[in-house]
């Protein structure tokens, strides 16, 4: 990575959000993400659902019936419990980033910011980053755009969009409008080897308080994706927020799968001239 | 009560059994492409080798084929785009991380020297280039017929990324049945008898790697069983199978020579299709990423 500027990100500690949204609608806000709907999903709090072209932030409500808080045995501290768990996902901004590896436009790319960026002009929408990403972030727009010219006059915006982690405001100075706007610091935003620090001291002072299942979700730098430049403190296994539990980066196997197509297309070579032969 | 707490109600180990992965946006023209791209590939390759052979007429159909087929080829999936105008962005860097960056400069190289071979050898000018043009596209028509295998497993999406061992030769088999196929429907039998023997191997190998590739895969090659991956795999497989034995028994017969050929065309293009919406159902449900994920993260804790 060539970052001429420290490497930022986010940490989204998942114990102190109150599911609030104000992280959604700032994020909107700023970045002019359209309105795509507006759907009852009668997912507890949840309806916005899932990341999108059209959802850089999205808060996860789950209902349990599970304690808050657990003796050192892992013994209900409560006789019937139930909690809350609320964590607004976004963008991982992987360390190996696939998105990236597989764009075949180089519209997305990595800033000095060590974030990861879709330049919307160059993008031409051809949708291979949307499978790739391990997340399930990262999404064409089907939306009309308004500012398409000529015969496109009125048709899908058909790019693809996420998160930026506010490219431009980084670029003056601020922070992400989505930290901005948490008005409980459960996203912070700032150096990534900072944030580290922070999470680490912020899991064992929770653990020290007998909080049940908390965890760091993607600090580690030596996961599946390097790490993720957004990284998380969970209450419970990844999968119950909508997370994969241990995601890798498609192209960690790509110099196999080249070997194997160069196989394949050998084998085909081959075998043509094989059976042409075969006969004569 | 443990400390990984079971969720109420809806979705079990999953948020509201939502899926984690985004399918494709891609539409049928792509799979149709994946058969035109192999169709071109391997008619390349057995048009080289009939040249070289001295079979001056399956050389000549077989170039036809692939230039029908790579005329074709790009339209498909320009018309995929989300932003068909900026096609030719395809071709503003080369990425050999990104297959799809790969695949489209073998495509734009397979298309110019078939072009090329076809226009030089039709005007009967500049030999030179008509030998040099007819090996470029041979060369690349292999890459052709392979890449798009290539490009599919390299995603997050179970079904393809774990088939990435066999899917490049899946692809290669069927390609070259195709591409026998093809020549066969459209020559006499005396012409077109190594290439009828390519459409039998051809069908067989295909039908036997991809029954290897669904053995291997386990868990997440349920989809090939299920939905229109399963109703398209069990299409390819009657029509390959049927094709290859048509083209065995009927020998010099015209009308089997034809109907076995079109059944094996039809079987590659089924296969296609089989394992386009296979990549679709894979990401639809949250089990097949989570659950691999889940016992890997559990071994690594243990």
């Amino acid at each position: 990575m060539s970052a001429t500027t420290e490497r930022v990100g986010f940490f989204t500690d998942t114990s102190v959000c109150i599911g609030c949204k104000a992280c959604e609608v700032a994020c909107k806000e700023w970045n002019l993400v359209p309105e795509d709907g507006l759907v009852w999903t009668g997912e507890s709090y949840d309806n916005t659902s899932e990341l999108g072209a059209n959802s850089w932030r999205h808060v996860a409500f789950v209902e349990q019936r599970a304690p808050l808080r657990v003796d050192g045995d892992q013994a209900a501290l409560s006789e019937d419990p139930l909690r809350w768990l609320m964590s607004s996902d976004v963008c991982k901004h992987c360390t190996h980033a696939a998105c990236l590896d597989v764009c075949p436009t180089g519209a997305l790319f990595r800033t000095e910011f060590g974030t990861v960026v879709v330049q919307e002009d160059v993008c031409n929408g051809c949708g291979y980053c949307v499978p790739a990403c391990p997340f399930g972030v990262i999404d064409r727009r089907e939306l009309p755009a308004p500012d398409r010219p000529g015969p496109f006059a009125g048709k899908a915006d058909g790019r693809v969009w996420k998160c930026t982690l506010c490219y431009d405001r980084l670029g003056g100075g601020h922070e992400p409008a989505c930290a901005k706007a948490c008005p409980t610091q459960s996203i912070q935003f700032g150096p990534l080897d900072e944030l580290r620090e922070r999470a680490a001291a912020r899991l064992e002072s929770l653990r020290a308080d007998g909080w049940n299942g908390a965890r760091l979700y993607g600090e580690d730098p030596s996961d599946g994706v390097g790490g993720f430049g957004a990284f998380f403190l969970l209450l419970d296994e990844p999968e119950v927020y909508g997370l994969p539990p241990d995601p890798v980066v498609t192209t960690r196997d790509l110099p196999g799968m080249w070997r194997t197509a160069a196989l394949a297309a050998g084998a085909l070579v081959a075998g043509v001239f094989a059976l042409y032969g075969s006969g004569e | 009560m443990t400390a990984a707490a079971t969720q109420d109600g809806r979705g079990g180990d999953s948020y509201y059994g939502r899926p984690i992965l985004k399918e494709p946006v891609w539409k049928p023209t792509i799979p149709w492409y994946f058969f035109t791209g192999g169709l071109a590939g391997a008619s390349s390759v057995l048009s080289y080798a009939a040249r070289r052979g001295g079979n001056v007429r399956l050389a000549r159909t077989s170039l036809g084929i692939a230039f029908a087929a790579e005329v074709a080829s790009p339209g498909l999936l320009i018309s995929d785009l989300g932003r068909p105008e900026r096609f030719l962005n395809m071709l503003r860097v080369f990425k050999p991380t990104s297959p799809m960056s790969v695949g489209s400069w073998v495509l734009a190289v397979s298309g110019a020297s078939t072009t090329a071979s076809v226009a030089t050898r039709a005007l009967g000018v500049l030999p030179r280039l008509q030998r040099m043009s007819g090996t470029v596209s041979a060369g690349a028509g292999g890459p052709l017929a392979v890449y798009t295998a290539t490009l599919l497993s390299d995603t997050a999406i179970p079904v393809w990324h774990e088939g990435r061992r066999e899917l490049p030769f899946v692809f290669a088999a069927d390609s070259a049945a195709s591409a026998g196929a093809a020549a066969t429907l459209l020559l006499s039998p005396d012409d077109a008898a190594p290439a009828r023997r390519l459409a039998i191997c051809g069908a067989l190998a295909a039908e036997g790697l991809a029954e290897a590739m669904r053995s291997r895969l386990g868990l997440a090659g349920e989809v090939y069983g299920k939905g229109k991956a399963g109703r398209f795999d069990r299409l390819a497989k009657a029509a390959s199978l049927t094709g290859a034995a048509l083209l065995f028994a009927g020998g010099r017969g015209r009308a089997s020579a034809m109907a076995g050929s079109a059944l094996v065309l039809g079987g590659g293009l089924a296969r296609r299709f089989s394992v386009f919406h296979a990549g679709f159902q894979s990401a639809r449900d949250p089990r097949y990423t989570v659950d691999p994920q889940r016992a890997r993260a559990d071994d690594a804790r243990a």
